[in-house]
């Protein structure tokens, strides 16, 4: 019961934060200039009639031509309450006006088609990265002292102070170019497993998890490191476990507790995937949509893109918390 | 009273010290009392990481206050021709490392167009005219990138053109070399302006072919005509075998086309740097040695990376400083009265810190339109950057406030203020230091992947970043890696330094917390 409680305070909390930075986020968006599109051949006043019919402007002014000249917007919080209406009713986070491939097209359809790259980028990260982080922290923390914790910890503050713009440089230069082992970008198209797709998107693999593998490893040595000198881990010798055992069943599952839900939140964090990655190795993924937006001053992808990725990182640090109570029996969470 | 009014005749010297020795005072310590900060500076010192560290640290702020001052170039030097030279010291001149080359297996017919360009000027694009042919038919050789520009077509004023020829004839350097006929260029759209195609050459399938005589040598086809008909200005120097009798008339090289205004002549690009250089735009510059080469746009990465540098190391230090001024205040505040002031101003930082750093940035840039970026990177980085050091400060004023000398400064009636910058905050003096130390590099990160991705841009100014660099050189990777090497370089360094420095000044100032290495 106290767990419930605890959950429902945090989730409670974090929507309160949401709500705030998104409404912040929709009065700063709203009070900005309206761009209007003025390409050869389009009709100017269409991209009005646009902006009329999703009530973002009203009471078109017109000239003796017939051209639109000025208008009036809608106050914000009419606009505001249309955008959560429309949001509940329709499922409908607006339309794209100066993004390139998705003009007028629906923003949650867009966000959709951009999405399976990110996170297929992301779980192939995790699932190279989790293995061999954990892997390298369990053999540095029974080592410990020894040659293979010293090279371990070599690598790992090499590559922890590696930045991923340097990390994704080199193994373009040294894989891609040098050894032509994989393409340079992303191969387009939406086949998403075939195996030349799988290939082409290795690099950017790489380049996000080698980071995350340093990470693990150091958290990792760290924590068992810790626990293996605990006096119950001599107990579970003398009972007769022999030293994989008691580290496998008493050291290990003790040092999950703080290890796992970093893993968790990772996970969730890197949903948003990297901006840096996507744009460096030109993955069509959500983070290069976010830049095209930004630099498109393309409002509805920005205000839909920024409610996502802060929604995705209030998660990623709620978790953390509410996973050390499900975890671990000994701790019990809001209990005073 | 009495007695010594009982014994008034003895005399004071009969008094004697029962002790014969000086009084006894309390011993001085032999030992040095060890502040805090002494304390955490012996630490420090025995980290023999973090000591290197910091030389390195100090090494790369030197590297980025003294380069901009010496090297010749600025930032918005840009060179049309030198794009992605390769680095070039004259120390190692006969060294086959950084001498402007690169290694390069062509086939034929660049070989010819290298070899063609050293006959004419005697300039050798192909380092010391040594080529090898290797098994597979390639010829393998060391290439000046400096000297394969060749020679260039410029347009000149009728002045700058005498100018050109006073220098020649002054120095006896050829710098012009004789032109040709527009219907004797190669016909190819790419090559029709390169100049170094001074002979004779065929287009084939939309590429240009160069023809070769019977003994493989490369026909000139310069512009001719009768000496006694002088079609340019032209009384300077000339290239061997010009000024040639023909049917008894003697026939000279034309070294110049008049258009409209102006002369269009080839030039030597090396020669005519150092012409315009040093007689010209008079700039200090001698001979063209890029120590660390040029980017994609011919800019000097040797300059442009030391003002990176330095742009980074402010830019992290004054967010830094600003941010630790505002974290203290903030933190102190909201530690030191606690209830209710601290729930609010608690549910503040959450909110502001819970805003991603992204969205703070577009939407300063969106609504500051046409102000610097630089400001814009500034603010948003004060808007969010101090919540860090608000949280540390407040920690350590839980911790300190209800202590009994607290208490007593409080009894003996120390006002809030006194309280809190005086007795309780140094408390908080080392961890903010150390998260100073640990904040700046992730602040420079971030300013150099906020440039890299191109939401900040500062490359119009006087200034660059190295994020910039790193994403023109990224562009040119396949071209020219060295354009991305020493910005990279750069950043591992100072990524690395500062860790290490950072996690050194941690251990040093709470010897009980052990670094996570250790």
């Amino acid at each position: 019961m106290y767990m419930f409680k605890y959950v429902m305070k945090r989730l409670g909390l974090m929507l309160m934060t949401f709500c705030i930075i998104m409404f912040m986020c929709f009065v700063l968006i709203k009070l900005l200039p309206i761009p209007i599109e003025r390409s050869q051949g389009v009709d100017p006043n269409l991209t009005y009639y646009r902006l009329e019919g999703r009530g973002y402007i009203r009471n078109l002014v017109y000239n003796d031509a017939g051209v639109v000249i000025g208008y009036e917007r809608v106050p914000i919080m009419i606009q505001m309450w249309r955008y959560i209406v429309n949001i509940f009713t329709r499922w409908d986070f607006g339309i794209g006006y100066s993004i390139s491939g998705y003009m007028y097209k629906p923003v949650w359809d867009a966000f959709i088609d951009r999405l399976p790259p990110t996170i297929l980028i992301n779980i192939y990260s995790s699932l190279i990265g989790v293995p061999i982080g954990l892997g390298l922290g369990i053999l540095a923390a029974l080592k410990k002292n020894k040659w293979p914790d010293q090279v371990i910890n070599v690598v790992i503050i090499l590559l922890i102070s590696m930045p991923s713009i340097v990390l994704g440089v080199l193994i373009q230069y040294v894989f891609c170019y040098k050894l032509q082992w994989f393409p340079l970008t992303m191969e387009s198209g939406t086949d998403y497993f075939t195996w030349n797709m799988f290939r082409s998107m290795l690099p950017a693999v790489f380049a996000l998890c080698l980071g995350s593998i340093a990470g693990y490893a150091r958290y990792t040595r760290a924590e068992l490191s810790e626990v293996l000198t605990n006096d119950f881990m001599l107990l579970a010798r003398t009972k007769g476990l022999t030293r994989g055992q008691a580290t496998m069943r008493h050291a290990l599952r003790n040092s999950m507790v703080v290890i796992f839900p970093s893993i968790l939140s990772e996970f969730i964090a890197v949903l948003s995937g990297s901006l840096l990655i996507e744009s460096m190795f030109s993955i069509p993924g959500v983070g290069r949509l976010y830049l095209q937006s930004i630099n498109a001053l393309d409002y509805d992808f920005f205000m839909f893109l920024s409610g996502f990725y802060c929604l995705v990182s209030l998660l990623a640090g709620i978790v953390v918390d509410i996973s050390y109570g499900f975890i671990d029996p000994r701790i019990r969470m809001g209990a005073r | 009273m009495e007695n010594v009014q009982t014994y008034p005749e003895i005399s004071s010297d009969k008094f004697v010290f029962v002790q014969k020795t000086d009084l006894e005072h309390d011993k001085k310590l032999d030992t040095k009392p060890v502040g805090y900060f002494k304390g955490a500076f012996k630490r420090f010192c025995k980290n023999k990481g973090a000591i290197v560290a910091a030389c390195i640290i100090v090494v790369l702020v030197l590297f980025a206050i003294i380069v901009p001052f010496c090297t010749q170039y600025s930032v918005s030097y840009t060179d049309k021709y030198y794009r992605n030279v390769m680095p070039r010291s004259s120390v190692f001149k006969n060294t086959s490392f950084w001498d402007g080359c690169k290694a390069r297996a062509v086939g034929e017919a660049d070989y010819v167009y290298y070899r063609a360009m050293g006959e004419e000027t005697g300039h050798y694009a192909i380092k010391n005219n040594k080529a090898e042919l290797n098994d597979d038919g390639l010829y393998e050789f060391r290439l000046d990138t400096y000297h394969s520009v060749g020679v260039v077509y410029i347009n000149l004023l009728p002045e700058e053109y005498e100018n050109l020829q006073a220098y020649q004839n002054e120095t006896g350097i050829q710098v012009i070399y004789p032109t040709i006929r527009l219907s004797d260029r190669p016909q190819a759209d790419q090559d029709i302006n390169n100049g170094n195609y001074y002979y004779k050459t065929t287009k084939v399938q939309g590429k240009t072919q160069i023809t070769l005589d019977k003994d493989g040598n490369v026909i000139p086809v310069y512009r001719e005509y009768p000496a006694a008909h002088p079609i340019d200005n032209y009384h300077s120097l000339r290239i061997e075998g010009d000024g040639f009798d023909r049917n008894g008339t003697l026939y000279q090289y034309a070294y110049a086309s008049v258009m409209g205004n102006s002369y269009e002549c080839r030039v030597n690009y090396y020669e005519y740097y150092i012409y315009e250089h040093t007689r010209v735009l008079k700039d200090g510059v001698k001979t063209p040695d890029f120590l660390f080469g040029t980017t994609g746009n011919g800019q000097d990465i040797l300059t442009c990376l030391a003002s990176g540098a330095r742009f980074s190391f402010i830019f992290g230090i004054v967010v830094a400083l600003v941010n630790m001024i505002i974290g203290a205040i903030y933190g102190s505040i909201e530690g030191y009265y606690g209830g209710k002031t601290d729930l609010v101003m608690e549910r503040i930082s959450d909110i502001l810190s819970a805003i991603p750093m992204m969205i703070v940035i577009t939407l300063l840039k969106y609504h500051m339109e046409g102000s610097s970026h630089i400001l814009i990177l500034f603010l948003s980085f004060f808007l969010t950057g101090w919540i860090g050091m608000a949280s540390t400060t407040r920690m350590q004023f839980y911790r300190f406030k209800n202590q009994e000398y607290v208490l007593a400064a409080r009894t003996l009636g120390a006002r809030d203020g006194r309280l809190m910058f005086k007795h309780i905050f140094p408390n908080a003096i080392g961890t903010l230091v150390t998260s100073c130390a640990l904040v700046i590099p992730s602040m420079i990160y971030s300013e150099v992947n906020l440039t890299y991705l191109g939401i900040i841009n500062l490359s119009g100014g006087k200034i660059t970043s190295v994020g910039t660099l790193i994403e023109m050189g990224q562009q040119s990777l396949t071209l020219a890696p060295h354009v991305v090497m020493f910005p990279t370089i750069f950043l591992v360094l100072l990524m690395l330094s500062f860790n290490l420095f950072g996690n050194g000044l941690r251990d040093a100032f709470n010897p009980s917390l052990r670094g996570s290495e250790g």
